[in-house]
């Protein structure tokens, strides 16, 4: 008897660590499935150039997929974070090609790089800010005052070049705006400054997460803004604040993106927001907030970039890859749903061995 | 106290009778050869702690579990049914706590949900349906059109309609599950209203309630589990409320309800001329001023929208509109905002203990120290996680909560052991005030005498208790003096001696001066 109910125990704690697991396995079955794949025809998927590729694409998805995980696990979600992309890429590729042309004094300035990033960060930011006071302070439903800055956004991107690119962002000698393409094409220790960026924002948000204050109010917030508020907890900064983290992620990634195109485009960054939804929902995270961790990001960001990369170099068509990634994603979240019930069924099953042993 | 209930004589014609009922869940024995008697046109009340076997006696009555064993007999005849519904047509109904309303759909709507009348195929009858809920509106005496939306009608109307939901099939045994519990007073008093004349009506009403004073007043036969056994049965006349809670908790009463010995100090908290404006234009604060000492339990008692709530607000500092002073140790508190006012001292374990008390989606420890994490967290910056679970377990034990992991989810304690987690999150912050806005709401007895305990230990600490609860035992039991509220000002205040429970509800009914 007694053995009996050990085996069951141990099943299912194997049966639950595999559905916890479950993003990093269908991870790793994608990345076989490909290297299999690919091996048939000569392909070597898993060669380190084809893998810093990836890597690159990931880091795209997985810079903003961790700002929305926070937004998401407040209970919002932030739509504007692809026009915020479009509109940085577009401040600084204009601020590099043209300046901020000073008319009554009929000069025009060139600002250093670092002085551009600067200023597509803070851009990013405050839309973000503008984000956490519709929400907090007007009440606006987060889908909806997202919605609206992202049009907003995408606007002023278009309107900034009247819908032109702008192309040949190296800078000029003369003007001392050089070294833009660097960001997006450096490398360090042999892997491109973006992938160190998203690790580096990975391992902060992670602690935050899980060893500070802020972070547990954020997942307070998201689990009962009434019950945090009378804990003391200052929710309307809080929620501004983890707005203004996502807008600033993805004035990044905006900087990134032109970086690695040397050019800027105003489309750029369409769609990218569901790209980022899709990173943290394959992470686990729960869209009706309170729940999620940075590090499933990272891996929903993995396997959307593999994912679709893999596609290209199986020459299936782009109208395809989009069949794969919802799929991919509607099964992550039937999984998810399995996952909370067993969690729910192991919680109230301890609890009463607890009350017997009492 | 009405001058109802005319002796109940035990031979009373048993309707539904449930013989050596057993129910055995994966685990546990839930029912253990329960013996139930239903008498006809009798309220026949249900007590015991969570846990006891209530919910899973009523569930099998009502068909909704299954019985391991035994058998039900109606009138006579044994019979078999396997789902709410078969029990319905057998005329046994069941009104849930939780109410299983549409709120978006009308009454009528709500009374035929799921058994709507059909003209034909694919073509409801509204005109009947309308016509039923009229009919049940005027039976159960509500002023309520059938087309009304039922998220527009009050907690209390809502409760009727689920109870017209059972009368729809013409149920002779109804079984309400704790049905007061998000009633106010006066809906209260209706209820018990048309449980009256249900009763005149023949119908069999099982009842089950955490609050002791209504099933003194309604119940006409009283039955007592504990730990899935069936303990005692009384009819009223022979019971009392000492018989049913020592034969609940098996324990002597004296016990639990006792007060403690503590030292009371100096002045820790002044309440000023607290005021504050309700939605209704009427003040729900009306000039409310009070001092509060160190190691002394204060009780406030008052009915429904008196005040009681807002006043811990007030002072916890959640209503930006309030006007008047609230003074912490000499410290005036002005405008300061929730986080401010619990690093001051200021600590409020919420009424609503689902709504604002608990964050679900997260662990026992981690709600624990919520409030407190500026006290844990090293430069209010890094928490170590070591000391947060040093925190937790000194509270655990101190609160001897059950749970067997602090990573459990909240939700998978009991509501008790809940709300002892919030108690202890509130001590994370160390406070110098705590408001306990009514504590003991749906917890079983035993839980409410840890909880009495609990704030007996503190004041001793020295800690000032703020204590609101309506129930006039609990209050008189636990406080060194009471307050009484009564529309919004203080109607009355009285020591512990003078605090009968004459003094506390005529101070309850006061009008406003």
């Amino acid at each position: 008897m007694a053995s009996k109910r050990k085996t069951g125990a141990g099943g299912r704690t194997v049966g639950y660590a595999l559905l916890k697991m479950r993003t990093v396995i269908a991870l790793i079955v994608i990345v076989a499935a490909f290297t299999a794949m690919l091996a048939t025809k000569g392909i070597n998927f898993l060669n380190p150039l084809n893998l810093v590729t990836v890597a690159k694409h990931v880091a795209i998805t997985g810079i903003m997929g961790m700002g929305m995980t926070f937004v998401i696990i407040t209970g919002g979600i932030d739509l504007s974070v692809g026009s915020v992309v479009g509109i940085c890429g577009m401040v600084a590729g204009g601020l590099i090609r043209q300046g901020l042309p000073l008319d009554p004094f009929g000069v025009t300035i060139y600002y250093h790089v670092w002085v551009i990033i600067l200023i597509c960060l803070v851009l990013g930011s405050m839309i973000g800010v503008m984000n956490g006071f519709l929400v907090t302070k007007l009440n606006v439903a987060p889908f909806i005052a997202t919605l609206g800055t992202m049009y907003i956004a995408r606007g002023f991107a278009n309107i900034i070049s009247g819908g032109a690119t702008f192309p040949d962002l190296q800078g000029k000698p003369e003007l001392g705006n050089t070294g833009f393409p660097t960001l997006g094409t450096g490398l360090f220790f042999s892997l491109p400054l973006s992938v160190w960026i998203m690790i580096a924002i990975l391992a902060i948000m992670t602690y935050v997460a899980r060893k500070t204050p802020l972070g547990r109010h954020v997942y307070a917030i998201g689990g009962n803004p009434r019950a945090s508020r009378l804990s003391g907890i200052r929710v309307e900064k809080t929620t501004t604040l983890v707005y203004m983290f996502s807008g600033f992620c993805a004035a990044l990634v905006g900087l990134i993106v032109s970086s690695q195109l040397v050019a800027s485009h105003p489309a750029t960054g369409e769609s990218y927001e569901l790209n980022a939804i899709a990173a943290a929902v394959l992470g686990g995270t729960s869209m009706s907030g309170g729940i999620g961790t940075i590090g499933g990001t990272i891996i929903g960001s993995f396997v959307i970039g593999v994912l679709s990369d893999g596609l290209v170099m199986m020459g299936v068509s782009e109208f395809w890859q989009n069949v794969f990634k919802g799929l991919v994603i509607i099964l992550a979240v039937v999984f998810d749903q399995a996952n909370q019930k067993m969690n729910m069924r192991i919680n109230v099953a301890d609890d009463r061995q607890a009350k017997k042993a009492a | 106290m009405p001058s109802t209930s005319a002796v109940v004589s035990s031979d009373d014609p048993v309707v539904l009778k449930a013989e050596g009922i057993r129910k055995v869940y994966p685990g546990t024995v839930a029912l253990d050869d329960v013996d139930f008697e239903v008498h006809r046109a009798k309220v026949n009340v249900l007590v015991g702690e969570n846990g006891a076997g209530k919910s899973t006696l009523m569930k099998i009555l009502a068909g909704v579990e299954q019985p391991s064993a035994g058998k039900i007999i109606l009138n006579g005849n044994v019979i078999r049914y396997s789902s709410p519904r078969d029990a319905l047509a057998h005329g046994i109904g069941i009104v849930y706590q939780e109410m299983n309303l549409f709120p978006n759909m009308s009454v009528a709507e709500n009374l035929f949900a799921n058994r709507e009348k059909m003209k034909r195929p694919g073509w409801i009858d509204h005109a009947f349906e309308e016509r039923k809920a009229s009919e049940l509106m005027l039976r159960l005496k509500q002023d309520i059109a059938p087309r009304t939306f039922v998220r527009d009608l009050k907690v209390g109307q809502q409760q009727i309609v689920e109870i017209a939901k059972a009368l729809v099939e013409d149920a002779s045994i109804l079984i309400m599950d704790e049905p007061t519990s998000a009633l106010s007073k006066p809906e209260v008093e209706v209820l018990f209203h048309i449980i009256e004349e249900l009763k005149v009506n023949g119908v069999s009403i099982v009842y089950i309630s955490h609050r002791m004073d209504e099933l003194m007043r309604i119940g006409d036969y009283i039955t007592v589990l504990r730990d899935g056994r069936l303990i005692d049965k009384r009819p009223k006349a022979v019971a009392d409320l000492h018989w049913i809670v020592r034969t609940m908790i098996g324990e002597e009463t004296d016990k639990i309800f006792r007060a403690g010995e503590h030292a009371i100090g100096g002045t820790v908290l002044e309440a000023r001329d607290l005021r504050l404006p309700s939605t209704t234009g009427r003040m729900a604060l009306d000039g409310i001023s009070f001092k509060l000492r160190k190691g002394e339990v204060l009780g406030i008692y008052g009915l429904m929208g008196a005040g009681r709530t807002e006043v811990l607000e007030t002072i916890m500092g959640l209503h930006e509109n309030a006007t008047g002073d609230v003074i912490l140790e000499g410290r005036e508190l002005g405008k300061l905002g929730i986080r401010e006012r619990i690093r001051l001292g200021i600590s409020l374990v919420p009424e609503d203990r689902q709504r604002e008390g608990l964050v679900q989606t997260m662990s026992v420890s981690s709600n624990m120290t919520l409030a407190g994490l500026w006290r844990i967290a090293s430069r209010g910056f890094h928490i170590g996680r070591k000391r947060e679970r040093a925190k937790v377990q000194e509270m655990i034990s101190r609160m001897s909560i059950k749970t067997s992991r602090p990573d459990s989810l909240i939700t998978s304690l009991s509501g008790g052991n809940q709300q002892k987690v919030i108690i202890g999150k509130n001590l994370v912050t160390e406070p110098k005030v705590l408001m306990l806005d009514e504590p003991t709401r749906g917890i079983d007895v035993g839980a409410k005498a840890e909880v009495f305990h609990i704030v007996n230990d503190l004041a001793s600490e020295g800690i000032g208790i703020l204590f609101v609860s309506s129930e006039l035992i609990e209050i008189r039991a636990i406080s060194d003096r009471i307050i009484v509220l009564s529309r919004g000002y203080v109607s009355g205040e009285f020591t512990r001696e003078e605090a009968t429970e004459e003094n506390l509800v005529a101070a309850s009914a006061k009008p406003h001066p």
